[in-house]
């Protein structure tokens, strides 16, 4: 069967669509500071900024993977409104602006909040302004991408692998670690890379509730803000530049295949 | 060693009862059309479903509901074939095999299950991973890794049926052969009439979730006492009420046959005892009804002939017969079926 | 006549501004549209061509800045602000000097440098000859106010206006040899759609009427 024309009217949009993706980062590419991009790269800021972002997401990472994978299970066991209302919960993170994401946090892991008072109260403990502040606000908005990837590879699997286990002898905890996880591998794997790029570029809820400190919680989305803002655009440039590698390089490595399992 | 099981499942309007009874050395095959529950019982008997009723294998109650007991699947030593494989993608044949000696925590998981691989003559695919076996090669493979952990129980869930019939002998020799030396229980469950008789010392008919005969495999196809036996031993069963020499079927319809007996009865009649004519015969044949041809289906050399009439029957006849009488399709016929070529049982 | 006009404003103006706007709306029919942000997120969006009729700024610097880029015509001094140690209500921690901010366990925090009032209070410290470890450099100083009275921290340098209109936090004198006495300029843009209501907007600002909203809101006139 030959397939209907696409009217022109139709054409233009998609290309008015396309290049509302493809001009900003052309104009990041054709604006880069390339002569000084080496400097910017070996600069303390960015090298920091860097380091402490890599640190941040990549625990965000793990720590998504502990607790999103048996999230994930729960869910997919679930059905008609406890998997509704959970489901909500889980991926309330993914629609939430950021920045009420960092408000909530705050009121929740804030040193008068509801649970951050009581490490404060005993220990002298506080959250917000820390590394781990960073980190949970990464994680906090991150792990839904793993949960939502998982559950998806959970409820496509075949239960029959895991029952041909139990029949010749496999307890819940060898089923569970020599053939669920490795039959869900692409599932996670693909969950993880997109949970550590939304943890690597998060900037709302990590400055709202972590706040700006370089080495602590300055991580490269708020360089890249604060260097715009302290008119320094090249390291911002630079910065902005790293991360768009980054992600290009993950949706290529991933490809179609991957991403499918959302 | 024997298997003593009552199995009553309901779900979703569908309810299994089954008993069931087999000593260890023969293979009981339970037999039946899709959606009979055969899968269901097979499920149950590995302690993978919910059910109700008791199961005991070799004096161990397996599941006893009304005592809340229930062993669960991986302390059941009950081995289970699946239809297709079900081996672990992510571990080679070898290891697929290993892998229940691990659970079980055996010595020498790894030489062990190479010596059951060489056994079948699969060495050479020890280090293959499962989507690079024949299909064949995997039922196999499969097989092997229900038997390696020495099960007492041994489930097989159409163990054939995925196959290609041109690979399906060979591993009906390989299942015959591992079957043969099995000491323990074995429970085939098969919706296919050639692979129960292939494999099976008894039968156990399942439809609609209930029994409806059990017997050697002779037994049951010289016997039949449903349609789907009757049809997959390719004979016409008719159902009446016997009074001496005649069976009352539906209708005005009766049948001829010789010691009926009384009361309700089933009457077999082999297709090959269905004669054929164009026009009324001569002579004093007792049984002679007026049909219409409805199909015609070739066999080889035979073909069978579905007649509709007061007695709808299958006949079977040469293809020079049916040249000759010019069977086709909405031709009209007489059947002829003497009446000592009627097998009448109690229903 | 009736117009309408686009203001660029200094985050720390607002309850003042508010303010003025209100009181230009109902006696000269002048309609203002209030954009407040960091002094120098304004700045950057300015520069990037940002259509405006006024802009307030909360330093000198940044002002100078649209200056040489030609940008602003003539700007004018019309505020003054002092800054102001913020605690919680009743300073709980017993926080009287900059040097208290030194100590030990305590939450300090301040705007990023790149904010004037960052910049400020890295003077008034260096003043006081005081080393402080912040938690975080905020990106406005309306963020060191929140973080402080939210609880989080303990204390933050603000401007003295942030506290008498935040009524959230209480206030800690800085002595005048320590202080950083802040000045808003403000300036029409050349590219100005009003220049009248522009031109009449900071002539309020600067009027007596203008300066005493300003003081109402803790500024200092010009």
């Amino acid at each position: 069967m030959k397939r209907a024309r696409i009217p022109p009217a139709i054409a233009v949009l998609a290309g008015l669509g396309l290049l509302l993706f493809l001009l900003p980062l052309a104009g990041l590419i054709v604006r880069a500071p390339w002569g000084q991009a080496l400097g910017q790269l070996t600069d303390p800021t960015t090298t920091t900024a860097l380091g402490l972002s890599i640190f941040c997401s990549v625990t965000a990472t793990a720590i998504a993977l502990v607790l999103g994978i048996p999230l994930a299970m729960i869910l997919a066991r679930t059905r008609g409104t406890t998997r509704n209302v959970l489901r909500a919960l889980t991926t309330l993170p993914m629609v939430l602006p950021p920045v009420v994401g960092g408000v909530a946090l705050l009121l929740a892991f804030g040193r008068h909040g509801l649970v951050g008072s009581l490490p404060y109260r005993w220990f002298g403990l506080q959250i917000p302004f820390t590394t781990a502040a960073a980190v949970m606000a990464e994680t906090f908005v991150a792990m839904p991408f793993l949960v939502i990837a998982v559950e998806a590879g959970l409820r496509s699997l075949d239960h029959r692998y895991e029952e041909a286990a139990r029949s010749l002898g496999a307890g819940y905890w060898r089923v569970f670690t020599r053939v669920t996880l490795p039959l869900l591998r692409p599932a996670i794997f693909s969950g993880a890379v997109l949970c550590w790029a939304r943890a690597l570029g998060e900037f709302g809820a990590t400055i709202t509730f972590a706040g700006n400190f370089p080495g602590r919680t300055q991580t490269v989305p708020i360089a890249v803000y604060i260097g715009l803002e302290s008119n320094n655009p090249d390291a911002a440039i630079t910065l902005s530049l790293i991360l768009l590698v980054v992600s290009v390089a993950i949706l290529v490595g991933m490809r179609d295949r991957w991403l499918g399992a959302l | 060693m024997t298997l003593e099981a009552t199995v009553r499942i309901k779900r979703d309007g569908f309810t299994l009862d089954v008993s069931l009874s087999v000593p260890a050395g023969e293979t009981l095959a339970v037999l039946g059309p899709n959606g009979a529950g055969k899968t269901t019982l097979l499920r149950a008997l590995a302690g993978l479903d919910e059910m109700e009723g008791r199961v005991v294998l070799d004096g161990t109650v397996l599941e006893d509901t009304s005592r809340r007991v229930h062993v669960p699947a991986e302390h059941r030593r009950a081995g289970l074939v699946f239809q297709d494989h079900v081996l672990f993608p992510h571990l080679t044949a070898l290891e697929n095999i290993a892998f229940g000696l691990r659970a079980q925590r055996r010595p020498h998981a790894t030489s062990v299950a190479r010596k059951w691989l060489d056994d079948a003559g699969l060495g050479d695919r020890a280090d293959s991973m499962p989507k690079s076996l024949s299909g064949g090669q995997a039922q196999r493979v499969a097989l092997l890794r229900a038997l390696a952990t020495e099960p007492k129980l041994l489930l097989l869930d159409e163990p054939l049926a995925a196959l290609d019939v041109s690979v399906r002998a060979e591993v009906r020799r390989e299942l015959t052969r591992q079957l043969s030396s099995f000491r323990g229980v074995r429970v085939l469950v098969t919706h296919d009439p050639l692979e129960a008789m292939a494999l099976a010392d008894r039968l156990v008919v399942l439809e609609r979730g209930s029994v409806v005969q059990t017997g050697t495999p002779d037994e049951v196809t010289a016997r039949p006492r449903s349609r789907f036996v009757a049809d997959l031993a390719g004979v016409n069963l008719l159902r009446g009420r016997a009074h001496g020499d005649r069976v009352a079927l539906s209708g005005d319809a009766s049948l001829a046959a010789v010691d009926a007996g009384t009361g309700d009865v089933f009457a077999v009649i082999h297709p090959r005892a269905v004669a054929l004519y164009r026009a009324r015969p001569d002579g004093t044949p007792r049984n002679v009804w007026r049909g219409e041809v409805e199909g015609v289906d070739l066999q080889g050399d035979r073909v069978r002939v579905r007649v509709n009439g007061p007695v709808p029957l299958v006949a079977e006849v040469t293809r020079g017969a049916m040249q000759e009488l010019g069977l086709s399709v909405g031709a009209g016929v007489w059947l002829v079926v003497k009446a000592t070529e009627v097998s009448v049982y109690p229903a | 006549m009736n117009s309408v006009i686009t203001v660029f404003a200094a985050a720390s103006l607002q309850p003042a501004f508010d303010k003025i706007g209100q009181r230009l709306r109902s006696n000269q029919n002048i309609v203002t549209t209030f954009s407040y942000a960091g002094t120098q997120t304004l700045t950057t969006q300015l520069t990037q061509g940002a259509p405006a009729d006024v802009f307030a700024s909360a330093d000198v610097a940044h002002m100078t800045t649209l200056n040489t880029a030609g940008l602003v015509q003539e700007s004018h001094v019309f505020a003054h602000n002092r800054l102001e140690i913020a605690v919680a209500k009743g300073n709980p921690k017993g926080i009287h000097t900059l040097a208290d901010l030194a100590r030990s366990g305590l939450v300090v925090v301040l705007a990023d440098p790149s904010v004037p009032a960052g910049k400020y209070a890295q003077q008034a410290l260096a003043k006081a000859k005081v080393t402080v470890h912040p938690a975080s450099l905020e990106q406005q100083v309306t963020g060191v106010l929140s973080k402080v009275a939210l609880g989080e921290a303990d204390a933050g340098i603000v401007y003295h206006s942030d506290i008498v209109t935040s009524g959230k936090v209480d206030g800690v004198a800085i002595p005048d040899a320590q202080n950083v006495i802040a000045d808003y300029p403000i300036a029409v843009l050349k590219a100005a759609k009003s220049q009248t209501g522009a031109t009449q907007f900071v002539s309020f600002v600067l009027s007596p009427d203008g300066q005493t909203l300003l003081k109402a809101a803790g500024f200092q006139g010009a």
